[in-house]
């Protein structure tokens, strides 16, 4: 080992100061290294599935506290379901970072309105929502809904409002919507198996 | 909290000898590069559990993101596109991170007591309460793997999950890995582990595949399984013979006494030099002449 | 998928083609990383791009975006050429041996009854001849040249191996080791899978594409075997639910399908779907149409449902044409339509051609948006600078913004890729004032229907009649929506072959979609869904993953759709006599002890049918078996045939250089006016393809910080030789034009992009990630699809997001 006269000089000069301190006693403390403890012991853990692609793996959620009544169970950590026959605990970049989804700054929290024109949203009631909403969708399918072609066939539809459903929504939702979709008579309904 | 599984074996700048009776099983964590696609999410599993995350950076033109390991990032995907044949391009993508050395440089380098710790089964983790930001981990580092955060000025890196392992669980990345690219277990399987790969990988054309415990640093508790062992250096510049810098063993062999005794007075000056200006320029200097002489 | 996710693993080869699972998929492309590591199988990726998915690969091909159908032709021809086919399989369970109509003719690009005003097929010359027994005829000895085989045959006789290098730009020499890699796999104990997904159905000709790949695993007995099939893998995680639950135009639950106007009967409607049997003695299972129908009216109408109104069948909207979103768009964007709702979809990012889209949405009266996040659609209105620039007073749209619940915060069921459905447990609690969507649904169908009740309006009835037994009408439970698609019995369900036998009792669940009835006596919203939720319980909700037999079909996990079957058309895993062809891969055989098909899965076939009675596997086509030649299914022809993308870097298609009618697809739907927006390979000469990154996942992960912080900011992928030529450094920005805009992002310069020769001349490929947009936490960047052209698929109208033509520069 080759040690120059200058690199000597410079080992003594910087690495002194932080190894000496301990010894003049400027130690923190006896230094008691421990790991980090396991953050996960007593929150609850929910089994559910990743709602980005169709592989479905299945995702442990842990929430803070045991459910009880005092609690809210703010989402603490996501990690993949080890008995899961598909993703057997694995989980991709994007179903890793699921805690940050769930927490995005960008979630809706509130309904929202935009007026004819505006620059900004408003905040309004759901009940004023549904009212608004459903009043459009009356004028216009009253206005609009063709029960007989021009040949006088019966056709019973509605193609002037539009309708595109979530392919990330559940199977519960999804159904629901296609019931009530349907039954307004909607023709122009689409889901993103199409895109 | 009895860490029966963290036994510790060795401190920094700790001249008492730590506890050796109980014999712990070593772990080990396996990277086959050859199954690795790449896909990061090590790297987000890794920020999700230990709850740091780092800049939204830019993109400068290739895939890696973040560009390089911070006090937030502890291990990074590394993308190469290399032609080992004319004409057959291959993507050797490497997660980098800790290697956790059996013999640690890092370890060897802290002048700062217990700031860095070996347990008896491998890991070598850091403890940021004792960690005075000198940076001397990264000097010592034959991987320059350690960071110092800019928000706290201590040094970070990747902890095997120390407190997963410690409570009988695998680290994040290994648990979220798809490809099953990283694997964990006892050193003793993870061998076992690679030499089948190995075998697989030459069949498949690879004929220099093989296991990367590099025992210039005494082994490593993080091994690779690489498509061309004979060329570390394709993937992302992984050393070929690392070995604790000479001038780690300096300080360890002749400085230290040396310093501690005759230079002790002056130790209260830099001190306080730490305490008001942040960690000591020296010790970037000191780096760059390792560069130099190495 | 035929087959399923962990079913991967027992492949031998695995072709990754039109699709990147690695990136897209990777928790279910571990099953390939197994099959590689266990069972030696060989993994052969063929992509515009070395992507991840290539990186991993034994073989990798380069291939020109949107010429799949060539590579795939040469490859039938270089099967059946080489005579690598599995005989039986093909003679016996495929349309090998069916005569086809003598008038039906396929001349220089063009199939018979080409109306090119139009741009319409007419379809009546591609069918079978029929014989006086009402039965396709067939030659057995595959001798007579109107047979399918021998039609086949000189079809693909024109996919040279040279043909498909010129049109694919594919090495000749990497396209035969490829077919000579794929031909082993025609042994009866060797297998592939193909793994596509919108690499395939983003095209002009995306269904053919499909059909091609479909084509050659059937020529290689691979489909309906333990490790090979057709695995689609669905881009969302209930894109396949949401299928099933026939969310489209044209749908109904099920894949039954919406009356036409002309469909006036109701009893013609149903004849013609519930096919009759083509050949002798098979199942041709939608002959049960009419029991899937009237107890899908009556889980939507109840009691209004009677035999009087035929089940309500005049209260369903009949088509006069389809309203795909491309269709939806083009009417909106003429003023005919006000009223839009967006639940969780984002179609300012998502559909093609953005300044058409933005366009659009401004002509409405009203848009309702329903979303966990904040979505571009839902801003489309407002200025986002050089990302959005628009003028917010001159829009005249009212937008609601609903905000939805994520996964964590609900309860219900997701049908993976692998056709399973998963039951999820809520974790916590929406943020603030957030609803599930069916709430948000129920809250607006309440108001409406106060609304009818009140002062009436256009044709009610449906609306008031509305089946709606829930507990809490305003926010129906995912547990009763489940119960109500499974299906009930509304009478005693008598069993037919002994009548004193009662098999579901009034009021109970269903077991099956077996039980349905056409007399309304039963219930059941989801016919292909009937007994995931029977008088057992929860089936969803099962979580027993062991897999006896270790091919990894773990039939008490979850519940699969049909019957908890796990490998679609298992029947033909075995040769005529019952015997499985792979013993060591057993899905299904039959056991003449027991007299009756046992095996790892549920068996695709009438379970108690010894195989003497000849019910072919293909138990919903009516033949019986599987078809290369459509018939009258796809819009351009019965035979996949290449044609260019809508825009192409080179000047004519090589199969048909002399026919301008046959360049593009002759049956892609190209509104007016959007001829003018392709672009010419003068002005675009690079071809250009966008996709997804590992890293994130559509618009969604650019709201989560540390998806962000994995792939930040957009960019967009260029060659080596092109970046020279351009001047272009890696981390460079560059704008990429289209002739409908243009987006600036950073270079990324990679080797990964191959300079390929096509017809003779050097056609570059810029590769565009999808992902940003002027939301989020990443940065912010443009819309990718301002880039897109606005054409889609003839069969699906899903957009050529995969080949279209740009220009690059420095900026």
């Amino acid at each position: 080992m080759q040690v120059t006269r200058r690199q000597f000089f410079k080992v003594c000069a910087g690495g002194l100061g932080a190894s000496s301190m301990a010894m003049l006693g400027f130690s923190p403390n006896d230094a008691l290294a421990e790991a980090r403890e396991f953050k996960l012991t007593r929150t609850t853990e929910t089994r559910n599935t990743c709602p980005y692609c169709s592989v479905g793996c299945g995702v442990l959620i842990y929430s803070l506290g045991d459910k009880a009544k005092n609690v809210h169970g703010k989402v603490t950590h996501i990690e993949g379901d080890p008995d899961h026959p598909v993703n057997r605990g694995t989980l991709c970049p994007k179903g890793a970072g699921l805690l940050d989804f769930v927490h995005s700054p960008n979630r809706l929290k509130y309904p929202e309105y935009r007026a004819a024109g505006s620059k900004e949203w408003t905040r309004i009631s759901w009940d004023d929502a549904f009212t608004r909403i459903a009043k459009l969708m009356k004028e216009d399918r009253d206005k609009n809904f063709i029960a007989k072609n021009k040949d006088g066939a019966t056709v019973n539809r509605w193609v002037s409002t539009g309708f595109l459903a979530a392919s990330a929504s559940s199977n519960e939702s999804g159904y629901l919507t296609h019931k009530v979709v349907r039954s307004l008579g909607m023709l122009a309904f689409d889901n993103q198996a199409r895109v | 909290m009895a860490l029966q599984s963290l036994d510790i074996i060795a401190r920094s700048a700790t001249t008492t000898p730590s506890p050796q009776v109980r014999e712990t099983m070593k772990v080990a964590k396996l990277i086959d590069i050859s199954k690795c696609i790449g896909c990061k999410a090590c790297q987000v599993a890794c920020m999700e559990w230990n709850d740091v995350r780092d800049e939204i950076g830019t993109n400068v033109g290739v895939y890696d993101n973040p560009a390089d390991l911070s006090a937030d990032s502890w291990t990074v995907m590394r993308y190469s596109e290399v032609e080992v044949e004319q004409g057959k391009l291959e993507w050797l993508i490497r997660k980098d991170g800790c290697m956790h050395c059996a013999d640690p440089g890092c370890l060897k380098a802290c002048p700062a007591p217990g700031a860095i710790v070996q347990y008896s089964n491998g890991i070598v983790d850091f403890h940021q309460e004792n960690c005075i930001g000198c940076g001397y981990c990264i000097t010592g580092c034959p991987f320059d793997i350690p960071r110092i955060s800019k928000k706290d000025s201590k040094a970070y890196k990747c902890t095997l999950c120390s407190d997963r392992v410690a409570v009988g669980l695998e680290p994040a990345c290994v648990k979220t890995c798809p490809t099953g690219a990283i694997v964990f277990g006892s050193k003793e399987d993870m061998i076992h582990h690679a030499e089948g790969r190995i075998t697989d990988l030459k069949s498949r054309g690879y004929a220099n595949a093989g296991l990367y415990d590099p025992q210039g640093v005494g082994g490593t508790h993080v091994m690779y399984v690489l498509q061309h062992a004979d060329k570390p250096e394709l993937f992302s510049g992984l050393p070929k013979n690392p070995s604790i810098s000479a001038m780690v063993g300096l300080w360890k062999g002749i400085t230290k006494p040396l310093t501690s005794f005759a230079l002790g007075m002056l130790a209260v000056g830099t001190l306080f030099h730490y305490v008001m200006k942040g960690p000591n320029e020296v010790s970037k200097d000191i780096e760059k002449e390792f560069e130099n002489e190495s | 998928m035929t087959n399923h996710w962990v079913d991967i693993k027992n492949a031998d080869l695995i072709l990754i083609m039109g699709g990147n699972a690695a990136e897209a998929h990777p928790c279910g492309f571990k099953w390939v990383t197994e099959a590689k590591a266990h069972r030696n199988a060989k993994l052969i990726v063929v992509d515009p791009r070395f992507t991840r998915s290539a990186a991993v690969a034994d073989y990798y091909a380069p291939i020109r975006a949107g010429s799949d159908i060539a590579f795939l032709g040469g490859l039938i021809n270089y099967l059946l050429s080489n005579d690598k086919i599995h005989h039986e399989y093909v003679k016996n369970y495929t349309d090998f041996s069916f005569l086809v109509k003598d008038e039906y003719k396929f001349e220089n690009g063009i199939y018979s009854g080409y109306d090119a005003e139009k741009r319409k097929y007419d379809k009546s010359t591609w069918g079978y001849q029929i014989g006086k027994d009402g039965f396709v005829v067939t030659d057995p000895t595959l001798k007579n040249p109107r047979c399918v085989y021998q039609l086949m045959k000189a079809h693909y006789s024109r996919y040279t191996p040279e043909m498909v290098s010129d049109i694919c730009g594919t090495p000749k020499d990497a396209f035969l080791k490829i077919c000579e890699m794929i031909a082993e796999t025609s042994k009866a104990d060797k297998t592939m899978t193909i793994m596509y997904a919108l690499g395939w159905t983003q095209h002009s000709q995306g269904s053919q594409m499909i059909r091609t790949g479909a084509m050659v695993q059937l020529l290689l007995g691979n489909i309906g075997v333990a490790g090979g099939g057709m695995n689609a893998l669905r881009g969302h995680s209930n894109i396949q639910g949401l299928t099933d639950l026939g969310l489209l135009s044209n749908l109904l639950p099920g894949y039954m399908t919406l009356p036409g106007d002309a469909e006036q009967d109701y009893k013609t409607y149903i004849e013609r779907r519930a096919f009759k049997p083509l050949r002798p003695g098979q199942m041709s299972y939608w002959q049960n149409y009419g029991k899937f129908f009237v107890s899908n009216m009556k889980a939507w109408y109840g009691d209004a449902a009677t035999k009087e109104n035929n089940w309500c069948y005049d209260w369903l909207p009949k088509l006069d044409k389809g309203y795909d979103i491309l269709q939806v768009f083009e009417n909106m964007n003429n003023g005919q339509v006000n009223g839009y709702v967006c639940q969780g979809f984002n179609p300012l990012a998502s559909a093609p051609c953005k300044v058409k889209i933005s366009g659009s949405l401004a002509k409405l009266k009203y848009l309702v948006i329903i979303d966990p996040l904040t979505t571009e659609t839902s801003e489309f209105w407002q200025n986002h600078g050089e990302y959005n620039d628009v003028d917010p007073s001159k829009i005249q749209t009212e937008v609601f913004r609903l905000p939805s619940t994520c996964f964590a915060e609900e309860d219900g069921s997701l049908v993976s890729s692998s056709r399973v459905l998963q039951w999820h447990w809520k974790a916590t609690e929406p943020p603030a004032e957030a609803k599930a969507d069916p709430e948000i649904i129920a809250g607006i169908f309440f108001k409406l229907k106060e609304m009818y009740k009140k002062d009436s309006g256009a044709f009610p009835d449906p609306i008031l009649n509305l089946n709606w037994k829930h507990r809490q009408p305003n926010a129906p439970s995912p547990e009763e929506l489940a119960k109500e698609f499974s299906g009930k019995a509304l009478k005693d369900v008598i069993d037919p072959k002994d009548k004193t036998k009662v098999l579901v009792k009034a009021g109970e669940q269903l077991n099956g979609f077996a039980e349905l009835r056409d007399d309304g006596s039963t219930s059941c919203g989801c016919w292909i869904f009937a007994g995931s939720w029977s008088e057992k319980g929860n089936l969803m909700a099962r979580r027993d993953n062991s897999d006896p037999f270790g091919l990894g079909q773990t039939l008490n996990w979850a519940y699969a759709w049909p019957a908890n079957r796990r490998i679609l058309y298992n029947r033909a895993s075995c040769d005529l006599t019952g015997k499985p062809y792979d013993p060591k891969r057993k899905v299904i055989a039959w056991d003449a002890a027991a007299s009756k098909w046992t095996g790892s899965d549920i068996p695709d076939i009438k379970a108690d049918s010894p195989p003497e009675e000849g019910i072919n596997p293909f138990i919903m086509n009516p033949e019986g078996v599987a078809r290369f030649f459509a018939i009258d299914k796809m819009a351009e022809g019965p035979f996949p045939e290449h044609y260019e993308p809508m825009e192409s870097p080179i000047a004519n298609n090589p199969m048909h250089p002399d026919n301008p009618l046959a360049r593009y697809n002759p049956a892609a739907r190209v509104f007016k006016g959007d001829w003018e927006t392709f672009g010419k390979a003068d002005k675009f000469p690079y071809v250009a393809t966008t996709y997804r990154l590992t890293e994130h996942f559509h618009f969604w992960t650019k709201h989560s910080k540390v998806n962000a912080i994995m792939q930040p900011e957009q960019f967009v992928e260029i060659g080596e030789d092109l970046a020279k030529q351009k001047g272009i450094k890696a981390g460079d920005h560059v704008r990429v034009r289209s002739n409908r805009g243009f987006i600036i992002a950073a270079a990324v310069v990679t080797k990964r992009l191959k300079t390929l020769t096509v017809s003779g001349k050097p056609v570059h490929t810029v590769g565009i990630p999808i992902h940003w947009g002027f939301m989020g936490l990443a940065k912010n960047g443009y819309i990718t699809n301002t880039l897109t052209p606005f054409v889609g698929d003839a069969n699906t109208q899903t957009p050529e997001f995969k080949a279209f033509l740009v220009d690059v520069e420095k900026v």
